[in-house]
């Protein structure tokens, strides 16, 4: 049973590198279907890593060694959050080792890194994405806090297993506090990922950027894990999403054939939902004015703090 | 009226209707200005002849025979006066116009770059010449601090430079730097077989090629005392309102994608491809370059593609006005669009702003209806005005001209007029003088043109109303956000190519 434990928590995490690409690849298909564009392919955010891992790596003269670090810094720090999510199940070693709170301190960790490094080189612009990404993180790690803590409050543990595990049970039912904690949690996950309507991921006007301001200095091998590693972080937040407010599927216990039979395709559609359902929020939305995202990311705090008094009000 | 005794000093132009031309001595020159000024008249453009001295092009002036020349808009049509500089020094400098017209500056400092010829304003910093050092203007204060843009950007845009001066993400001072894309139009003009101009000024910005290929007939048809077949002018209106209203599609569909709504621009897009096959089909190109030629229009047109052009133009206008409800309904994009870059009525009055921009702001300005050339003469256009000088408004002049374009369109298009496409065209004689202004979709577009000898042009000089405009978007951007910049400027939309000639 435990080497069983092993290899699927080295496929959680071989299944997030693998399908983080794919996951921005059919968010984007949506979104082009949804504005009546034909979609690019699945497999393009493959083909644009493959590329840029094959190119000639372009450092600035005035960079420090803390600019060549920081995208394998944020790249690991992503691929352990991978393996600490409980996305297929919820006895997996390193599931087990933190918690949620580590987690947030983790995704923390890399913002630091990665706005560190685009002040690094001291471009404008670099400068200008680093101090925005500041202002989005500082207000949202609160909220996603507080989205945490109410599930924590239901389930007596910031140990993100046993929330799910405590959840998945049906023990619970449909909790209005966690209903409110979700809307909070999909906020979030638009501002923490660079997401319309905070951020525009494909915008080319480097003076609205956030996310690609930063890494507007990277190329190559440094720039494919930036982007790697934010479609990871998109996947990650997706996959909390999924451990806090849709567990079924996930394996419960110590994960035997059959529970990874259900966990992977369970995983699969819940992905694919997620996906279709992102690209219709950012279809039906303009990005807003950066002066907007303080009131919008206050909304998502609100709701996560309704949740929590309707969680202790109404003992549900 | 101090304007009258100017006017009836002054000599009919040929081209432009109501064009006149007056010569005037150097104190005169800042009285003209003065008086259209007060008139509640409009500086068009300046230009100066272009000398000899390290010139690429051929030798077309006379030694000593140099003159600044300043175009005006008033009520009656347009003014050129004419001072002529004797060649004293080395340098010949002119009374600058900058304290009554600000828009000028910019254009005398492109002209001293061209002619050698200087302004006595006190910015003689150089515009188009690059290799002269360029000081741009500090903002000092605790935590002011400076972000260049460009003129490489990271989309596929033209090359501009743009210098903000900012406090966290307030925008305290935009100076914009230009002329990355100078070729030295005006000089390749010089010389150049005159019944073939309009090719040249069609691509001075390839987005207002009607607009400049019109221009630059109607002044060298007046000249050479050519009568249009009234077919032609339909058709040539034909042209520009179709120019108008398919960079007003990709300007909507543009703009919504600066605010982060991307079906806006796929919408749009699909529009704009529409009419563009449509015009394809029709004219035999996508672009209408090189269809105003010199007496009339190199395509005619059937009654069977003119049908088939207006059922596409009906079914665009259809479709941008229910995309024009999803544009006011959206409440992201109204967010986006209301109070951004404002640009207030007086301001752009005092600026001299032109065309869209001006219309946006409150200035009613069109030439389609206050100087009508034929055949404006004998329609009826709805002048597109709103108040309110944001984002929002020039949004909403672009939705109401192209509706009013599109209406423009069909009626033109039900009821051509028989007759000829093309008259015959002889070159007009040596040092004929003629003026073309035509409203284009940016605002108005003016061509001077003179004529050398054996068919040659002497000096032709294509003007486009952003260079009025360049420098209201610098206040315009004032006290709003950086990443609000993009929006705003696509909202004003000016051309690189137009101004940097």
């Amino acid at each position: 049973m435990r080497a069983l434990d092993w290899i699927t928590q080295v496929l959680e995490v071989v299944a997030a590198l693998a399908a983080a690409p794919a996951f921005l690849g059919w968010l984007n298909q949506c979104r082009a279907w949804l504005q009546n564009r034909r979609a690019p392919s699945l497999w393009l955010p493959y083909r644009n890593l493959h590329k840029l891992f094959h190119k000639e790596a372009v450092i600035a003269d005035n960079a420090s060694s803390l600019f060549r670090i920081a995208p394998y810094v944020v790249f690991g720090a992503m691929v352990l959050a991978a393996g600490i999510i409980p996305s297929m199940g919820t006895r997996l070693p390193l599931v087990v080792s933190a918690d949620a709170i580590a987690l947030v301190g983790l995704f923390a960790a890399a913002r630091v890194f990665m706005s560190l490094a685009a002040m690094d080189v001291g471009t404008a612009f670099g400068t200008m994405g680093a101090r925005r990404e500041m202002m989005v993180g500082f207000l949202a790690e609160p909220a996603l806090l507080m989205v945490i803590f109410v599930a924590s409050l239901i389930s007596s543990s910031t140990a993100l297993p046993a929330i799910t595990e405590n959840l998945a049970s049906g023990r619970i039912g449909l909790s209005p506090g966690l209903a409110f904690s979700a809307v909070a949690f999909v906020l979030v996950l638009l501002a923490e990922n660079a997401r319309i309507p905070v951020d525009n991921p494909a915008t080319h006007l480097e003076l609205t950027m956030i996310h690609e301001a930063m890494v507007l200095e990277y190329s190559a091998r440094h720039l494919a894990l930036m982007e790697w590693a934010a479609q990871l972080k998109l996947f990650n937040y997706v996959c909390i999403g999924f451990a806090l407010f849709l567990p079924w599927g996930v394996a419960r216990g110590h994960i035997g054939p059959v529970g990874l039979l259900v966990a992977i395709p369970a995983l699969a559609v819940k992905l694919a939902a997620a996906g279709a359902g992102l690209a219709l929020i950012e279809t039906v939305s303009a990005k807003m004015r950066v002066m907007r995202i303080p009131e919008f990311l206050a909304t998502a705090f609100l709701f996560a703090v309704l949740g929590l008094l309707v969680h202790v009000l109404l003992g549900a | 009226m101090p304007m009258r005794r100017w006017w009836d000093r002054a000599q009919p132009v040929v081209g432009a209707p109501g064009a006149r031309g007056l010569g005037v001595g150097r104190e005169e020159w800042l009285q003209v200005a003065r008086d259209v000024a007060a008139s509640g008249g409009a500086f068009l453009s300046l230009w100066t002849t272009l000398n000899d001295d390290g010139a690429r092009g051929p030798a077309t002036d006379s030694p000593g025979d140099t003159a600044v020349y300043c175009a005006y808009l008033t009520d009656q049509g347009v003014l050129i006066a004419e001072l002529a500089l004797p060649r004293e020094g080395e340098e010949p400098t002119y009374p600058g116009l900058e304290e009554i017209f600000p828009a000028a500056s910019r254009l005398q400092r492109a002209a001293s770059d061209l002619s050698g010829m200087r302004s006595s304003d006190p910015d003689t910093r150089p515009w188009l010449n690059h290799e002269r050092p360029y000081e741009f203007i500090r903002v000092d204060g605790e935590g002011v601090h400076e972000i260049a843009v460009g003129p490489v950007h990271a989309g596929t845009i033209e090359p501009g430079h743009f210098r903000f001066s900012v406090v966290g993400e307030k925008v305290l001072r935009l100076e914009a730097h230009l002329g990355y894309v100078h070729k030295g139009i005006e000089r390749r003009f010089c010389g150049l077989p005159i019944l073939e101009g309009h090719r040249l000024a069609a691509r001075v910005s390839g987005d207002s090629a009607v607009a400049f290929s019109w221009a630059y007939c109607q002044a060298l048809e007046g000249m050479s005392g050519c009568a249009v077949p009234r077919r032609a002018v339909w058709l040539r209106a034909v042209c520009l309102e179709l120019e108008r209203l398919a960079n007003h599609v990709a300007d909507l569909g543009a703009l919504g994608n600066d605010a982060g709504f991307a079906f806006g621009l796929a919408q749009f897009s699909r529009l704009k491809e529409d009419l563009l096959r449509a015009i394809s089909a029709a004219f035999g190109r996508r672009y209408l370059f090189d269809i105003v030629v010199p007496g009339g229009m190199a395509v005619d047109l059937s009654q069977e593609t003119a049908d088939a052009l207006a059922d596409t133009v009906r079914a665009v206008c259809s479709e941008a006005t229910e995309l024009r409800g999803i544009y006011d309904e959206h409440e992201g994009v109204r967010d986006r669009f209301t109070a951004a870059g404002c640009l207030e009525t007086p301001l752009a009055a005092r600026l001299g702003v032109l065309g869209l921009v001006g219309r946006a702001s409150g200035l009613g300005r069109d030439l389609r209806v206050d100087v009508p050339w034929p055949p404006y003469t004998e329609l009826y256009v709805a002048k597109a005005v709103q108040q309110g000088g944001d984002v929002a408004a020039r949004v909403a002049v672009r939705f109401d001209e192209a509706r009013e374009s599109g209406r423009l369109l069909l009626q033109l298009l039900s009821a051509l007029p028989d007759g000829e496409r093309a008259a015959a065209m002889d070159s007009p004689a040596d040092g004929a003088f003629g003026v073309g202004l035509v409203e284009g979709w940016r605002g108005p577009v003016l061509v001077a043109l003179q004529a050398g000898p054996e068919g040659s042009i002497r000096r032709c000089h294509p003007h486009d109303p952003s260079w009025q405009n360049w420098p209201a978007l610098e206040y315009a951007i004032m006290g709003n956000i950086v990443p609000d910049f993009p929006l705003i400027n696509k909202s004003f939309n000016l051309a690189y190519s137009g101004v940097d000639l």
